[in-house]
């Protein structure tokens, strides 16, 4: 019998020992896609590639197993499709346009890599135990964990491929590589909680809307409201070990530029290229959009893999409005009852799903992984109201509300301070205190009350102009000027400015709250056109471009020496 | 075996049922021979066992369900290409149009294209001269990109489509330049403008044009993008061309989507139109691009007029989203008689970055065009507060401003019709204005081009 209806990328046939969620091969071209739904023997099913010439009758094949990634090593430094398929083998196998029905294997079967062993014969092993390394990269150390648990009857050190066994654990043979259903998510020991911020070098994000290593952010914003821009600038900078980045329906010339840029850049802490440390998955708005709801799912499962080894994840999915729009396309064709604007009533679901899949854990292994999630979303007509944004905050705990209207003053990244919000940041403050400063979080939230009054003051500005402001507020105005257009305000594109550490950070917005203190206190003897044109403001608006801290000692003796001069 | 079906069971909209149908394939592309001889085509867009939907190009008037024929063709919808296609005009389904005599295809291809592979994309790093300082001095377009005309109805977008279908070249001698255009829906008036205007100006040797009138079939619409597209393919792919293609006018294109989706009676998304419109339209604008180790490039202008001017209407919001920036019209500007009224501010070209400066345009092109932008925006600002204060209590430096940006608008913006400016006059013009602003005011620009540009300009 076969194939019995075909609707774009729904189709509707019989398969022998059809399960749900099983991947299958479509008609005679072998398209991919997944069971999703079954009535007796026939199946409804989602086809990851374009099935056009498809004909009715065609043989469906199941695979009897779920769809699935391969993890093992090999893994990093791949660009991969939605369904990890390794794109650049694809371009080598049949050329500049993506064909279908193609298998291939997503790991190298022929690279031989050296096995070294971490558990000796006669060792009790337990599942999820790292029984041995491989150098994956230069800087990332494969640990390969036990897949069973019981006694190392053999362990084998040398040089490997994926499929060649490795050890043998009370009888059964184990290879480094393993396959894994992206719908299910990785075991662990227990969740727990986090008191670390993830380092990301943007100081809008980083000292006012701060996430925490196992958090999950939405970041939203109308189009040309530079999304991807942030996106890709956590993606260099975030200090997490493992990067991996799913554009999913986004533009192809964007993803090319990751794709030419990331072998390219270097990490800032090791020197090395990013790609050593970075996954990128692929499937750009002109790819099936089926794999596009899968991608994800592919994305979030490498990332626990890497969790379970013990280090830190940060998993970008960019954007997963395209992701829900994905599921609405297909329960459309499933003709479900829709709920709000025609998205499926599990939408909310599946979005709380996929970010619950993020956190601190014990892996098995008893060490310590996590994966931060960072979910770019895109609402029609940049309103927030509309339901893949509303679910999505109700799962995440910071939102970075990118703002067109920033964006049309060029004003990067396009954070909206005052629609923002991180509820991590009581957890992360006693970090900043150790790490930094003990008055970080004094200093941060008086300068973000500075820019609230800011903008209150803008309003009476806009009716009636600034005559009518006393020194005490215009001061207020200029240096929250300072604040935006020296602290928030940060070039992707400038060399130094692309990244600040913490400690730079804290001692920019120091600098800037040190002059707004010393100023107001002058302000009634000086005058506030005197303190306006200090020269030393000149050299706050360059502080940023400062590589080492004696310059900030200099800034501050000198807004010291400035103001107090006024006085005599 | 081809086989004729005469067992149509019901027409509904633009769409036909066909009953009894064996070995039809998803996709493929069917013959419908009315009683009268007549010969139309039509996609199969579903298959229930059986029974088969398809989606009739030149719609349904005249069909019937007794003496109809349908015949499937076993392929999908298909355009001959050939080099010979420049200088011709073709309907919005491929057929010549011109009484040229008929192209003989070097290729037969699918009209729907392959996804290029993101890891074969080569990054555009090139500009394309428009001629019009507003796009090519602040927002200026690049091999390889998608750059949308955001107008409304009533603007001069038309007009502005063939300053640039005319005026556009890529710099360097040796490279081919091609311009494709795909009318959709517009008016009679418009296409024989259009035409008129590229015959008189010799600019239709190296185009190409496919135009679907208002009055022409709307279905024909899903059809013509992707002819236009495929031609441009072939040339830049196969031939070396750098193609650019207009495509005019995407909101009559989204239309035409939302028939088809109506008629199947698809749940509908935001404004009656399907919930697939964001996946449907890029598989059109992502056919822009490079790719490693090829020549030519795929740079696409489409045009869209945003009902009511409303930028959060699906279409411009979905096209904006997959497009790599927009060029914006402005009704104001219009109203004061700035021709082309673009407002520069709305404006942004995504990835001018890499395709301007040295050796590509001129070193001081990115530093130019970011001060005439913030000064710009200062004078707006100065203007906006005129109008609540009035200008009296205008600061002096704000009133330079505000002079600043009434001489933006009528020098910079505003130019003539057939008035083709290099990029070097246009940034040269950018000074002209920029020396009106103190040079303390003037924080985007180096002091070495300050030097090079501005202190000779202003001792002449």
């Amino acid at each position: 019998m076969g194939i019995v209806r075909i609707a774009g990328p729904v189709v509707v046939g019989d398969v022998e020992g059809a399960s749900l969620g099983d991947m299958v091969r479509i008609g005679e071209a072998k398209l991919i896609g997944e069971i999703i739904g079954l009535r007796g023997e026939q199946a409804t099913i989602q086809a990851f590639e374009d099935t056009n010439g498809l004909g009715i009758g065609e043989p469906i094949e199941s695979t009897h197993f779920p769809v699935s990634v391969e993890l093992g090593p090999g893994l990093i430094g791949s660009i991969y499709d939605g369904i990890q398929r390794p794109l650049d083998t694809i371009k080598m196998i049949s050329g500049d346009f993506v064909p279908r029905g193609i298998t291939i294997p997503s790991l190298d079967r022929d690279k031989k890599w050296h096995f070294e062993p971490r558990a000796k014969k006669g060792d009790k092993v337990s599942k999820g135990q790292v029984v041995g390394t491989v150098k994956e990269t230069e800087l990332i150390e494969h640990r390969i964990m036990a897949l069973y648990d019981g006694i190392m009857d053999e362990v084998r050190e040398g040089d490997f491929t994926v499929e060649e066994s490795v050890a043998i654990i009370s009888g059964k043979e184990m290879n480094m590589i393993q396959r894994w259903p992206v719908r299910m998510g990785r075991p662990y020991g227990e969740k727990i909680p986090s008191y670390e911020p993830l380092v990301t070098g943007q100081r809008v994000l980083d000292t006012f809307f701060p996430i925490a290593r196992g958090g999950a952010a939405c970041v939203s914003g109308p189009f040309g409201s530079g999304k991807t821009v942030v996106q890709h600038q956590l993606a260099r900078w975030s200090d997490a070990d493992v990067i991996i980045f799913v554009g999913c329906g986004e533009r192809g010339n964007e993803m090319c530029q990751v794709l030419l840029e990331f072998p390219e850049l270097t990490d800032p802490r090791t020197g090395r290229p990013l790609m050593e440390r970075t996954i990128l998955i692929a499937n750009t708005s002109n790819m099936p959009f089926a794999a596009r709801e899968a991608s994800v799912y592919t994305g979030i499962t490498l990332a626990e893999y890497y969790r379970d080894m013990g280090y830190n994840v940060a998993l970008q999915a960019d954007s997963t409005s395209r992701w829900a729009e994905a599921l609405r396309e297909i329960s459309g064709r499933l003709e479900e009852m829709p709920g709000e604007e025609g998205y499926p009533a599990y939408l909310a679901s599946r979005i709380a799903a996929f970010y619950e899949r993020s956190g601190v854990v014990k892996t098995l292994g008893g060490g310590e992984g996590s994966i931060t999630v960072i979910g770019s979303v895109s609402p029609p007509g940049g309103d927030f109201s509309e339901p893949v944004t509303q679910a999505t905050l109700r799962f995440t705990k910071v939102f970075w509300a990118l703002d067109a209207q920033l964006a049309y003053m060029r004003h990067f990244p396009a954070v909206n301070w005052l629609n923002s919000y991180s509820l991590y940041i009581d957890d992360v403050e006693s970090w900043w205190e150790e790490n930094v400063s003990k008055d970080w979080r004094e200093l941060r939230d008086r300068a973000m009350a500075l820019l609230q009054r800011e903008s209150e003051l803008q309003e009476i500005v806009k009716l009636i102009g600034t005559e009518s402001l006393s020194d005490e507020e215009k001061l207020i105005l200029e240096v929250s000027r300072h604040i935006r257009e020296d602290f928030l305000y940060q070039s992707a594109f400038h060399e130094i400015d692309t990244f600040t550490d913490t400690m730079k950070q804290y001692r920019l917005l120091r600098s800037i709250m040190y002059f707004y203190d010393l100023a107001k206190e002058k302000i009634t003897d000086a005058g506030l056109e005197i303190i306006l044109k200090l020269p030393i403001r000149a050299k706050i608006s360059r502080a940023k471009y400062l590589t080492d801290m004696a310059g900030f000692d200099q800034i501050d003796e000198e807004i010291k020496k400035s103001l107090e001069g006024e006085d005599g | 075996m081809v086989r004729d079906y005469l067992s149509i069971s019901e027409i509904s909209g633009p769409l036909i049922f066909v009953e009894g149908t064996k070995d039809v394939r998803y996709g493929e592309i069917a013959q419908i021979q009315l009683n009268n001889g007549e010969i139309r085509r039509g996609q199969v867009l579903e298959i229930s066992g059986r029974r088969v939907l398809l989606q009739v190009f030149e719609g349904n008037e005249g069909v019937d369900t007794r003496n109809t024929k349908v015949r499937f063709l076993g392929h999908g919808i298909e355009l001959g290409v050939s080099g010979d296609m420049l200088g011709r005009y073709f309907s919005g389904f491929g057929d010549p149009i011109d009484k040229g005599p008929k192209i003989i295809a070097e290729e037969k291809l699918d009209i729907n294209g392959s996804p290029i592979n993101p890891y074969s994309r080569d990054y555009p790093l090139d500009s394309i001269q428009t001629g019009i300082s507003a796009i090519d001095g602040m927002n200026a377009l690049i091999r390889g990109q998608k750059l949308p005309i955001f107008s409304g109805s009533g603007l001069p977008h038309p007009a502005i489509a063939a300053q640039i279908a005319r005026q556009a070249k890529v710099r360097r001698k040796e490279e081919e330049f091609a311009v494709v255009f795909g009318a959709i829906g517009i008016t009679y008036d418009e296409a024989s403008f259009f035409m008129r205007d590229l015959q008189e100006t010799g600019a239709i040797e190296r185009s190409i044009l496919f135009i679907n009138l208002g009055d022409d079939p709307a279905i024909e619409r899903i059809a013509t993008p992707r002819m236009a597209l495929t031609t441009a393919e072939y040339l830049a792919f196969e031939h070396d061309y750098h193609v650019l293609v207009v495509l005019a006018d995407m909101t009559n294109y989204c239309e035409a989507l939302r028939e088809v989706s109506a008629a199947r009676k698809e749940v509908p998304g935001r404004r009656g139109y399907p919930g697939y419109m964001y996946t449907d339209l890029a598989s059109i604008y992502e056919r822009a691009g490079r790719i490693k180790g090829r020549k030519g490039s795929i740079t696409q202008l489409p045009i869209l007029t945003m009902p009511e001017d409303d930028i959060t209407h699906p279409i411009p919001d979905l096209t904006g989203y997959i497009t790599e920036g927009q060029i914006f019209l402005s009704r104001d500007l219009h109203r004061k008689g700035v021709y082309p009224p673009i407002d520069v501010l709305p404006s942004l070209s995504r990835l001018v970055d890499r395709g301007i400066g040295k050796g590509k345009t001129r070193e001081d092109h990115a530093s130019v065009s970011n001060q005439l932008y913030a000064s710009y925006a200062n004078g707006r600002n100065a203007r906006d507060l005129a109008v609540v204060l009035g200008e009296s209590s205008l600061s002096d430096v704000d009133r330079l401003y505000l002079k600043f940006a009434e001489e933006f608008e009528s020098r910079f913006v505003a130019q003539g019709g057939y008035e083709d400016r290099t990029f070097e006059e246009t940034l040269d013009i950018g000074w002209d204005l920029i020396s009106m602003l103190p040079e303390e005011e003037l924080k985007r620009v180096s002091d070495e081009l300050i030097g090079k540009y501005l202190r000779g300009r202003k001792e002449r």
